[in-house]
């Protein structure tokens, strides 16, 4: 017990002096930043989290929900009640409110009396209200509204809104609903009216989305028994949430980012292990001559070995301390960027990261220090003094290998998929080759281009510069990788920030449509097209719409499960909408098959949209079995189309000629461009026809490119991390190296170069290093955000010069400059006292 | 007509200050080496030997006194034109080689000539390796070398880019007997091929013997030794 508590303060001691004497600088820089790096992640993601499992109840509105896109069934109550369960229905849909003169897009919740089973609203008689706590459901005739309603329509409490055909009274502003999503889940303002309004609205007709919900609480194990037998009561479009499962499209979007920030982290932690194994020569090689003098007294190799172990518990201990303490500081910043996109408050964070920051600092600092531990294991002490470990160092895979075995199993553990974190490990190794290939190729194009012209002095030094590219390649490699990364990500998000978003928004036509309205009735049709002809709106039709389900494929009944892709599933699981024309839409073009004849009114035939029957795996001549409203209807696909979506109009997947769906009730939708200044007019026309709703296009995109913005800010203040860890990579290899450069330097000033010479030398090899990172940072940034406007979101691509310059400039400029500071110092000193140290 | 010194160094002093005590190393010291010779610089440790070869070579500068070679004054010159003579007409031979580690025997030979812009610097590199034996390593790292193997590249890079004058300090300090023997011969050999002036520190007397004159550096004033 003695000996270990003597060892450890041999340990501390030891530290402490490596500390002062400057060894362990860049090593404990490198371990705090990549500990901060993972804990910002981990405590943002795990109070995300934590809001969506503390707050399953309250996200839900009660301990269990049954959901359906038509009328709950009623065995679903019944049962419920028979158990003795208190039960609430709610109804969720968007529609128009009108206020005067205006009208905007909601999201109406119209609740029962019950509401909410669990949790509670917060409500305010102001926008700036603190507001009060209630556990209750508007009244009969009342509607409470959010902020940013009553910001848009002007409203306060007292004003009088219609929805549908009722009258509301506004009696409440809506500060707080735990049921709602973040940014992302909630397009439009909410309003919230009771259930028992809703038919006076009459807004729920055929063809209306609306989002039908039976809320439960009670017992929790007879909750739970109830889930498990009512399963196999669930029919086609009914699902059940629990507490587990609440809100599962926020739970998945919270994967995707816990797994992209997560790897975005990843990141951070494999520059700074690069940075760690590059500075950690000065520290084992102090630590070597301390131990080394330790068995000179006589000290064992246990004793040794112990108090390196100590050591290494230490500064992973108190750099892992630092680091989570900035991590804390961080995930503020990312909490305050991104929390509000998932969920409306967070809670505080909790104590896990704390511990995963510690196991990676003590896992990242072991893997640097056991190569050296293993080889000391047998030397004497004549050995370590005669530097015979550092002599014959030891092949690199043995000294690379913990680290590289730590990086993969913290690749795979953020990433928590197989496919993921392999295609992640792969996409660093093509890194380290391509830039391998660009550092050898540019070396070999400099070597040419000179001897093309030998007879120039500057000319020659450059070649030295060259030279030192290449002799530390390896080296250079790992730093032209840790700018690279950093440079890519600001570029890719300058570029989908600005120019992908400008580009889509220009290849829009001045006139293309900037307005849905959608579930007008039959009745209403003349009257739509009459505000059409007074606007002067020349460019706008109206579609018909037949909601069915698609049942069989040929003669197969399928089941969303049978495909593996996402797509196809949602695709074959929610309804579609059919629609009949007489002649194609204009920006549809045939790829097969042929489109019908006017003879051929009423065939049973189909025209679907491409992509669509590829997903599906449906072929022209198959034939497909739809239920419509309980009636079956069997149509044979003759033809598939390609169908231009960025026109902003509206257009269909699946078409049949007229006279196909005469039979069953349509209701209509139509895209049209309103012209500046008409929102009047068409505020005239939601008010007669109170159940259209007018989907404000310009606004939706508005909303998107806020969420793109803040999105694109998170990754940008993860990749900060990433730009920082560069940095660092490129100091640790500058002090790694600085030995060897300054004996450099100082023979090449021995020799008779001047301190221009040597500089030209160094900033070509450093300008070279920031002209390969700005290269592969502009070809891997230009090529992935080419693939994100021609396949995602389909709009030319343009190459953006000017930012591709100026990150060659940059590059090429600041990081040469920032190594020439590094060494400026030494050029001013005599070569001779240099001569002296080296 | 006499002809004129090659180095000439006039009053020099150097000093130091080590914690707050002032160290005078050379105090007022003269020299003159023509054109050709061959000198030995001998004294004991410490003596300021190194000192010397350093101002003389314009590596580090006096605290009082001139330095001229070929008749240029070095106070006159700032660092860069210093190294410009040094480019232009002397090389070196250190007692720890000074090889760079992360270049090949031949990239080390080929440097000074890099800075020279000298043309075919990699075939005269080449030369100067065969002339000190060492053909067969040219692509070898210090590290793979003896010690009188660097020792040789190091000789060889000193003559490569044909100086008029060769700074060797204590250039067989680092070598066992045999091994420095054999680097004293090739020294002196291709010293007297290329006719190159030396100036050589040690403190070694046999070695000091085989040159021209000897000269001893005690209580930072040198002294001809004769006979």
């Amino acid at each position: 017990m003695r000996s270990i508590m003597l060892n450890f303060i041999l340990a501390w001691s030891q530290t402490l002096s490596l500390w002062r004497a400057g060894a362990l600088r860049v090593l404990v820089f490198a371990l705090v930043l990549a500990v901060s790096a993972i804990t910002a992640v981990g405590f943002f993601t795990e109070r995300v989290e934590s809001a969506l499992s503390q707050q399953g109840a309250l996200l839900l509105g009660g301990d269990l929900a049954v959901l359906a896109d038509h009328e709950i069934p009623a065995i679903f109550s019944e049962r419920a009640q028979k158990q003795g369960f208190v039960a609430v229905k709610t109804y969720e849909f968007p529609s128009m409110v009108v206020a005067g003169d205006n009208s905007q897009l909601v999201e109406i919740k119209a609740v029962g009396n019950n509401f909410p089973l669990r949790g509670d609203l917060t409500l305010g008689a102001t926008a700036s209200d603190s507001g009060r706590v209630v556990k209750a459901a508007p009244a009969s005739g009342e509607a409470w509204i959010e902020p940013r309603l009553a910001n848009v329509l002007d409203l306060t409490v007292g004003d009088q809104i219609t929805v549908g055909d009722k009258s509301l009274v506004v009696t409440a502003i809506l500060l707080r609903e735990p049921s709602r999503g973040g940014d992302m889940f909630s397009f439009a303002p909410r309003l919230m009216m009771n259930a028992e309004d809703l038919a006076a609205t009459r807004l729920i007709q055929y063809g209306s989305r609306v989002k039908y919900q039976l809320l439960l609480s009670g017992d929790l194990k007879e909750i739970q028994q109830f889930h498990q037998q009512m399963k196999p009561e669930l029919g086609r479009g009914e699902r059940i949430e629990d507490l587990r499962n609440a809100r599962p499209e926020i739970k998945l979007a919270l994967d995707k980012a816990e797994q992209f920030l997560g790897l975005s982290a990843m990141v951070s932690v494999i520059l700074a292990m690069a940075a760690m194994l590059l500075s950690s020569m000065p520290y084992i090689r102090q630590s070597l001559d301390m131990f080394a003098l330790m068995r000179c007294f006589g000290a064992l190799q246990n004793t040794v070995l112990q108090v390196l172990a100590m050591q290494t518990l230490l500064i992973a201990f108190f750099s892992a301390l630092l680091g989570i303490v900035i991590g804390y500081a961080a995930q503020t910043g990312l909490a305050r960027l991104a929390g509000s996109l998932f969920v409306e408050a967070l809670p505080p964070a909790s104590f896990s990261p704390v511990v995963i920051g510690l196991a990676a600092s003590l896992a990242m600092m072991v893997a640097v220090v056991v190569p050296h531990a293993w080889q000391m294991r047998k030397l004497t002490a004549m050995n370590i003094l005669r530097r015979e470990t550092l002599a014959q160092p030891m092949s690199a895979q043995a000294k690379y290998l913990p680290a590289a075995l730590v990086m993969a199993v913290m690749v795979f553990w953020q990433a928590q998929d197989v496919k993921i974190a392999l295609s992640t490990i792969l996409a660093m190794i093509a890194l380290c080759f391509v830039v391998f290939a660009f550092a050898y190729g540019l070396v070999y194009l400099a070597k040419a281009f000179i001897h093309l012209s030998p007879h120039n002095k500057t000319l020659s030094t450059i070649m030295i510069g060259v030279q030192g590219l290449k002799t530390r390649l390896a080296l250079s490699t790992v730093q032209t990788i840790g700018f690279s990364m950093g440079l890519m990500v600001l570029m890719l998000l300058a570029l989908i920030r600005g120019d992908l978003i400008n580009n889509w928004q220009a290849s829009l036509p001045a006139d293309a449509p900037n307005r849905f309205v959608i579930n007008v009735q039959p009745q209403q049709i003349d009257g739509v097209k009459r505000f059409f002809s007074e606007q002067q709106i020349e460019e706008a039709s109206v579609f018909p719409m037949v909601r069915a389900r698609l049942v069989k494929i040929n003669h197969d009944v399928i089941k969303s499960s049978q495909w593996k892709e996402d797509r196809a599933r949602r695709l074959a699981e929610r309804e579609f909408n059919l629609s009949w024309a007489d002649v194609m839409q204009s920006d549809n073009k045939l790829v097969a098959g042929r489109w019908w004849k006017a003879a051929e009114h009423g065939k049973p035939y189909l025209s679907l949209e491409q992509d669509l029957a590829k997903t599906l795996g449906i072929r022209l001549g198959d034939t497909l079995s739809f239920d419509v409203a309980g009636t079956p209807l069997v149509l044979t696909v003759t033809s598939l189309r390609k169908v231009d979506w960025d026109t902003m109009r509206a257009n269909f997947f699946a078409v049949t000629p007229p006279g196909v769906l005469d039979n069953f009730s349509a209701n209509y939708i139509s895209s049209f461009h309103l012209p500046l200044g008409a929102d009047l007019q068409l505020n005239q026309l939601v008010k007669q026809y109170p159940n259209l709703t007018v989907i404000d296009v310009a606004a939706l995109m508005q909303q998107v490119r806020g969420i793109m913005q803040k999105m694109s800010s998170t990754i940008e203040y993860v990749f900060i991390f990433s730009l920082i860890t560069g940095v660092a990579v490129l100091y640790a290899a500058l002090v790694a190296t600085r030995a060897e450069r300054v004996a450099e330097a100082t023979l090449m000033r021995v020799f008779g170069a001047s301190r221009r010479q040597v500089s030209i030398a160094y900033f070509t090899e450093f300008a070279l290093i920031g002209l390969i990172a700005a290269l592969v940072a502009t070809v891997a940034a230009n090529l992935l955000a080419y693939y994100i406007s021609v396949k995602v979101l389909d709009i030319p691509f343009q190459f953006n010069l000017t930012l591709a310059v100026s990150a060659m400039l940059i590059a090429t400029t600041a990081i040469p400059f920032a190594a020439w500071l590094g060494l400026r110092g030494y050029l001013n000193i005599p070569p001779r006292q240099l001569l002296n140290s080296i | 007509m006499q002809q004129l010194p090659i180095i000439q160094a006039n009053d020099l002093y150097y000093e130091i200050i080590n914690h707050d005590n002032q160290i005078r190393i050379l105090q007022g010291l003269n020299l003159s080496i023509n054109s050709g010779e061959q000198v030995a610089i001998i004294g004991s440790s410490g003596s300021g030997k190194s000192t010397l070869l350093s101002l003389l070579a314009g590596l580090d500068m006096p605290t009082a006194g001139s330095v001229q070679i070929q008749g240029e004054m070095f106070s006159n010159l700032d660092e860069d034109g210093r190294a410009a003579i040094r480019s232009a007409s002397m090389g070196f031979v250190f007692q720890s080689f000074q090889l760079l580690p992360s270049l090949t025997a031949l990239e080390n030979v080929m440097l000074p000539l890099q800075l020279k812009n000298q043309a075919n610097a990699k075939e005269l590199a080449l030369e100067a390796l065969n002339k000190v034996g060492l053909s067969e390593r040219v692509t070898h790292y210090p590290k793979q070398l003896s010690g009188g193997e660097q020792q040789r590249v190091a000789i060889a890079r000193a003559f490569a880019t044909q100086p008029t004058i060769l700074f060797a300090d204590e250039p067989t300090g680092n070598l066992d007997h045999a091994t420095g023997q054999m680097i004293i011969e090739l020294l002196f050999r291709m010293n007297a091929e290329a006719g190159t002036t030396l100036v050589l520190v040690t403190h070694d007397i046999q070695l000091a013997d085989r040159c021209h004159r000897q000269l001893k550096l005690s209580g930072g004033v040198l002294q001809e030794v004769t006979g």
